[in-house]
């Protein structure tokens, strides 16, 4: 790489071999007054977004962003393709090395969207991006790619390049750049008829001046972005040759499996290492504060021993914790229900509860580390490479400098593999210290995975509503334990008097973030609770929502759409039935219909379930669309089946036997329309999860008058007995 | 002890222990790491292979039970680098997310469709319980349809 010319944010470059580079760094500040920034920010690498060009005519877009599955280093890469005018079969994606260079800029400024005054926004950026560097965070979470890195990075970066190749092109020919167009990575003279591919011209464009605002595309002109794009993935993933985290082999390396103390915090006491140490192809048996590992010379010779051992850990003094007692606690700090206007027609309360959820990934935790004696390598799959490294370097007592950090192909994240939250990175490491300089991989049982989650949070919440005598809503307050906050709690609706209350009460299980975080629960409390409300009107629970959202027109669409998608007013037969449930997460408003059959025994299908989504507007329509389905098919099982519990201060379930999913067969069919309002884009991997599980519960309410306030649903009796006792009436 | 497999075509003996399971001979011993751990109770399926033509879960059935049998494993399932017509469904819809499912989804659902080439709606949600976290299983279907109309 040679020289950085710079200008503004956008830094470019020469590449060695020919070829030009450019980055978009999150530094900048008040253009006018400063002229840019700190004007060596390129020499220091402080550039974000990647966009190389290169002699054979390639482009390769380095996306600061794993590719778990959610579609992002495609879509990223057609929003830079987009703004170049590029040749989309002449376009690649790579995954940014885990340096510090590449910490996300974007992260914070996805979630604000364009509620900065504009005036401001590179400085904003630039403090993001300063705090990103600060922690060493290159975050794949949030739902905030494409709204962040793509739309503040990638299309401006694509802008850039196009106008520095429009500009080498102008030279090259000796024609003003006006004369030229651009298209399918080539600069087409008309005039003379001369042209000149991107990777002819890039070599001159890398030494030119940096635009320091290109123009961007119009989207009405866009012809990559809107269209359906294949994922770059998928080919790998069908035929069995993409590396997981857990595929990684390194010659002679050692194999380690381990047993963790059960209860969180809990210490090892004793155990008697010999019957492992007896055993096949056993290397050593590696005692740590809060677990024992075996490293062998196979995973399968690890596993064998591991479960040979009988170690003795402490319970950490939390012997009395259970769901139980947990339960108890939030039921004590709920309290009363809230108050109610005391004109009020009518008043209804109702407690809801959701338990613990492990997040399950298919691939079990794993991550291969090996140690020197200055420094250390570590590979593994996870959402944020920088904070990955960092706790490889914490583990061993060195710089985050000293360590090398590689990401593979997840095979599963959904929070699980969010920065703090690196127990296994953390074991890993502390395992191959022992066994330097050879290195060691460190693969987790199922066992191990479901019992040492960072987990879902459990949540109860205490609802009370009223009504006038014409039925129209007085007022909606809740008390909530569990967690929550202003964007979970928020409900659209037109109601004088909204309040949610949070209230502590505090337990020592181990939490993290899990698919669409607070919004799981909240999603699930406040969108029964409006349909209870609905019931107790006497109104269609569409018609009474809808009726509430005229002040809100992105939702009343959304609602509308999803409607009409499912035929909502039309006919169905005894036992069936349809519920409807709408929320706004990490800036896209999702509304959802599910249709369920209830059988006489109480046996559930879920049907179908409609989905109208509200993200502004969508990268690539396919792909886009998997994430709503997986989404929703993931916030079903959890409403259906999921359910972590304690016991003892430990996790109970241990593996998919216990711990369940729902399969194929479970899965209904599913349709998915986006709106193109143009609002600010919205993130996709999670905004789908929310609403499912009151859409669901709505429509058992709907079809059987039974209604479900406490999930999972396969703990509740949905038979036509129950119906008929009046148990369902609490 | 000695055991010969052929696998994916190749007849290969292997020196290891008889109750082994078959997954850890193909993905430690032969080093295929297609086929995937994600349980070790065959009850997730991610370790789906087929034995003498029929899906196993590989997880738990010791290697001296393939002995002198023919497995396919996915990196075996295409030949002469055309892909087999249900990993083609599986491009053609974008079934995969994270992906670390779907070599044992694509093996239990191409050994189905080798015995039921136009299977009802009982016997897909009978033969394909595979669990996926990611939530492909709209698209699963979709693809197993395309594939049974073809």
């Amino acid at each position: 790489m040679g020289k950085w010319t710079r200008r503004a944010f956008i830094g470019a470059g020469s590449l060695v071999g020919g070829g030009l580079v450019l980055g978009v760094a999150g530094v900048a500040l008040a253009p006018s007054r400063h002229s840019v920034v700190s004007d060596d920010a390129a020499d220091k690498g402080e550039l974000t977004t990647w966009i190389t060009v290169t002699p054979d005519n390639l482009i390769t877009v380095l996306v600061p962003h794993c590719e778990m599955g959610q579609g992002t280093q495609t879509a990223l890469a057609m929003m830079a393709a987009e703004e170049m005018e590029a040749d989309w079969s002449l376009v690649r994606a790579k995954e940014a090395p885990a340096l510090d260079a590449y910490a996300n800029a974007y992260i914070l400024h996805g979630f604000i969207g364009n509620s900065i005054p504009a005036p401001l926004l590179r400085g904003f950026d630039y403090g993001t991006y300063r705090i990103a560097r600060w922690f060493g965070l290159q975050v794949t979470g949030g739902s905030t790619a494409v709204r962040g890195t793509g739309h503040y990075g990638m299309r401006i970066a694509g802008a850039a390049a196009k106008e520095m190749l429009l500009s080498a092109a102008a030279a090259h020919f000796g024609v003003n750049a006006s004369e030229l167009k651009a298209g399918a990575s080539l600069i087409v003279h008309a005039p003379s008829g001369r042209s000149a591919t991107y990777g002819e011209l890039a070599s001159a464009a890398a030494k030119l001046p940096v635009p320091s605002s290109p123009a961007v595309k119009n989207p009405d002109a866009y012809t990559i972005r809107r269209t359906a794009r294949p994922r770059f993935d998928i080919r790998s993933k069908v035929d069995g040759s993409a590396v997981y985290g857990i595929d990684f082999k390194l010659p002679g390396m050692l194999h380690a499996a381990i047993d963790i103390a059960p209860v969180y915090g809990g210490k090892l006491v004793s155990v008697d290492t010999a019957p492992a140490e007896a055993m096949p192809g056993v290397k050593r048996v590696v005692k740590l504060q809060e677990a024992v590992a075996v490293v062998a010379d196979s995973y399968w010779h690890a596993r064998q021993a591991v479960a040979a051992l009988k170690p003795q850990y402490d319970d950490a003094g939390q012997s009395g914790v259970s769901s139980a007692s947990i339960f108890a606690a939030f039921d004590k700090a709920l309290g009363t229900a809230p108050e109610m206007p005391k004109d009020a027609a009518t008043v209804i309360t109702a407690d809801y509860r959701v338990p613990f959820l492990a997040h399950a990934t298919m691939e079990p935790m794993t991550c291969t580390v090996r140690v020197e004696s200055d420094r250390a390598e570590a590979w593994a799959g996870v959402q944020d490479p920088l904070n990955a490294r960092a706790t490889v370097a914490s583990a061993l007592n060195l710089k985050a400098e000293q360590v090398q950090f590689t990401n593979l192909m997840l095979g599963g994240g959904f929070g699980r593999r969010l920065p703090f939250t690196f127990d296994y990175v953390d074991l890993a490491a502390r395992v191959a210290k022992e066994m330097s300089p050879t290195p060691v991989k460190l693969v987790w049982s199922r066992e191990n995975d479901i019992q040492h989650d960072y987990y879902r949070p459990a949540g109860m919440a205490r609802f009370a509503g009223s009504l006038d005598k014409g039925g129209a809503p007085l007022a909606v307050r809740s008390h909530y334990a569990g967690g929550g906050d202003g964007e979970s709690t928020f409900m659209p609706y037109a109601i004088a008097d909204k309040k949610a209350d949070s209230r502590n009460a505090s337990h020592p299980i181990r939490l993290g973030q899990w698919r669409s975080v607070l919004n799981s629960q909240h999603g699930f409390f406040k969108e029964s609770f409006i349909d209870e409300m609905a019931h107790a009107a006497r109104k269609d629970p569409f018609l009474f929502r809808r009726d509430l959202l005229s002040d809100q027109p992105r939702f009343r669409a959304a609602l509308e759409r999803a409607a009409a998608l499912a035929d909502w007013s039309s006919p169905l037969p005894d036992g069936e039935g349809r519920g409807i449930a709408i929320a706004e997460s990490f800036g896209s408003i999702v509304a959802e219909v599910a249709h369920v059959a209830v059988s006489p025994a109480g046996k559930l299908h879920v049907r179908n379930v409609y989905a109208a989504v509200d993200c502004g507007d969508v990268v690539n329509p396919d792909s886009a669309a998997a994430q709503v389905e997986g989404a929703i098919i993931f916030g079903l099982s959890a409403a259906m089946v999921g359910e972590i519990t304690i016991a003892q201060g430990r996790v109970v379930e241990r593996n998919f036997r216990d711990h369940q999913m729902i399969h194929l067969a479970d899965a209904p069919r599913i349709s998915v329309e986006f709106i193109r309002s143009n609002a600010h884009l919205g993130g996709l991997g999670e905004p789908a999860v929310p609403p499912i599980a009151a859409a669901l519960t709505n429509a058992i309410f709907a079809a059987v008058g039974i209604r479900v306030r406490d999930l999972p649903i396969k703990n509740q009796d949905l038979s036509r007995r129950a119906t008929a006792s009046g148990a369902h009436l609490r | 002890m000695a055991i010969t497999i052929t696998v994916n075509g190749q007849q290969r003996s292997l020196d290891v222990e008889a109750n082994m399971p078959l997954l850890w001979a193909i993905r430690e011993t032969l080093g295929l790491t297609g086929t995937k751990f994600g349980c070790g109770i065959a009850a997730c399926g991610a370790c789906t292979v087929h034995l003498n033509g029929r899906a196993v879960r590989s997880c738990t059935l010791p290697v001296s039970a393939a002995d002198g049998g023919s497995v396919t494993t996915i990196e075996g399932l295409a030949t002469d680098g055309t892909l087999h017509k249900v990993q083609q469904a599986w491009v053609e819809h974008q079934v995969p997310q994270c992906g670390y499912c779907q070599s044992g989804m694509i093996m239990a659902v191409s050994a189905l469709l080798d015995q039921h080439p136009n299977p009802s709606d009982e016997e897909i949600d009978a033969a394909v319980t595979n669990i996926c976290r990611c939530g492909t299983f709209a698209r699963v279907r979709r693809a197993i349809e395309s594939v049974a109309r073809s």
